[in-house]
């Protein structure tokens, strides 16, 4: 398909890109923060404290620490912000008009993802602390652990719908067959790619990077300010797109070409994923950090296989 | 405008990082405390910060002795400004009984400004809350930060 540079620069920049992604990934922000504190028996945030967070963080100080290259340490988080932007507007537009879809989408959205924990790790070791210099070795670890996995799991419903690689087609199989999901082989995949995420997004159980109370906040401790602003805007919106990427692979995505309620009641999906997300949060200890590779080398990856093999037999 | 903005945003969000200043450690207890199911601050915004890099509200407790003061004063220039100070207990105001010590280094607001102070051996929550609560009033009345 063609599009005009205008709607590109649109689709990047207003809907459903960055301001979209940004506005959506602060308010599941504070979903996470109200849902935890009700599970607290705690009153919780206003609806718009993400955004006051936000705005105060841009009106602060930044400093650079002592020894850092101010390019990289500085440039990082700018990089991840711009990753996230592009991997949201892939996946929502391939969703939204699965006609624009470009052939090999499916492969950039992976590399897109592995941007931001690459990112991270060379924001936290550039800032010439060793407490961050630890957590960007263990965000270094976990990555090496979920990706394996999460890999398999996509190889799964690749396999299982016949070798479609663009993320428009494999919705179309999900659409005149049935949802991912609902298959052994699928429901598999779904999980481990499941746990691959909330390892990505570094929350309870898999925050090992971040361990607020154990290495002060490791990979974000050295930025502060306008930076450590973008930093959480790029978490919040990495918290929409994961939520949209286990909708649009495993669910059937968030918008099905049926008529009705289901137009509505399919933006409930990603919601219902984030919810869970919270639940497994909220009710799970801190791992260390072998215990999280173990858990995924051994188990999550287990799972994936088996899902796969199944996904070869045809189940 | 932009300005405005900033403000309003400051009061809504204040981080807050805590430093025990050679506390006896009750009122650090009792920090923790406003954090609990009762009283819940984060409905005004307030979160505990991981970094001092990431606080706008620095809580001192404890009399402040010799061998801490640089660490006290080291925190709070790594705050990023514009930040608050509140000096919470009595030995953080005035030394309480330890005034006549042979290493204590005078009460908090001799070495750093502060902003609120917050009574009490130790405070109760109540009233910590009520010290943010004028922290913050404090920061809207601000012509500019």
């Amino acid at each position: 398909m063609n599009m005009s540079v205008g709607w590109v620069f649109f689709y990047l920049l207003v809907f459903p890109g960055f301001l979209f992604t940004s506005v959506v990934g602060l308010l599941y922000t504070w979903v996470d923060r109200k849902v935890t504190a009700r599970i607290q028996f705690r009153v919780g945030p206003p609806l718009l404290q993400p955004f006051y967070d936000f705005f105060k963080l841009l009106g602060k100080d930044t400093f650079v620490p002592e020894g850092a290259p101010r390019s990289i340490f500085l440039g990082a988080p700018l990089i991840g912000l711009a990753s996230v932007s592009v991997l949201s507007t892939v996946l929502l537009v391939s969703n939204l008009f699965p006609g624009q879809a470009f052939a090999g989408d499916l492969i950039v959205v992976l590399y897109l993802f592995a941007f931001v924990p690459i990112v991270l790790i060379l924001g936290a070791s550039s800032s010439s602390n060793p407490i961050s210099a630890l957590g960007a070795s263990r965000e270094m670890s976990l990555y090496l652990a979920y990706e394996l996995p999460l890999l398999f799991a996509l190889a799964t419903i690749i396999v299982k719908s016949g070798g479609l690689l663009k993320i428009g087609d494999l919705l179309q199989w999900q659409w005149t067959n049935h949802p991912f999901l609902y298959s052994a082989s699928g429901a598999l995949a779904f999980v481990s790619a499941f746990l691959c995420m909330q390892a990505k997004l570094g929350f309870v159980p898999f925050d090992i990077a971040e361990a607020e109370q154990e290495i002060m906040g490791g990979i974000t401790l050295e930025y502060s300010g306008p930076v450590l602003a973008v930093l959480k805007l790029t978490k919040a919106m990495l918290y929409f797109t994961v939520s949209i990427f286990l909708t649009v692979f495993f669910w059937g995505g968030f918008r099905s070409p049926r008529e009705g309620w289901y137009h509505i009641l399919g933006w409930l999906k990603p919601l219902a994923i984030i919810v869970l997300i919270i639940l497994i949060k909220n009710t799970n200890p801190r791992l260390r950090i072998d215990q999280a590779l173990r858990f995924f080398w051994s188990i999550v990856l287990v799972l994936s296989i088996a899902g796969f093999i199944l996904a070869t037999v045809g189940l | 405008m932009l300005k405005k903005l900033k403000k309003a945003a400051l009061a809504r969000s204040l981080w807050i990082y805590h430093v025990a200043a050679s506390p006896c450690n009750n009122c650090d207890i009792e920090i923790l405390d406003l954090l609990t199911p009762r009283f819940d601050v984060e409905r005004f915004g307030l979160l505990l910060a991981a970094s001092p890099r990431h606080a706008d509200l620095l809580l001192v407790t404890g009399m402040v002795n010799k061998k801490v003061l640089d660490r006290v004063l080291r925190v709070y220039a790594q705050i990023p400004k514009p930040c608050v100070v509140a000096a919470v207990g009595s030995c953080a105001i005035s030394g309480d009984l330890f005034v006549d010590s042979y290493n204590f280094a005078g009460p908090l607001d001799k070495h750093i400004p502060v902003d609120v102070y917050i009574g009490g051996c130790p405070p109760k929550p109540e009233a910590m809350i009520l010290g943010v609560m004028r922290a913050i009033e404090k920061l809207k009345k601000l012509k500019d930060l």
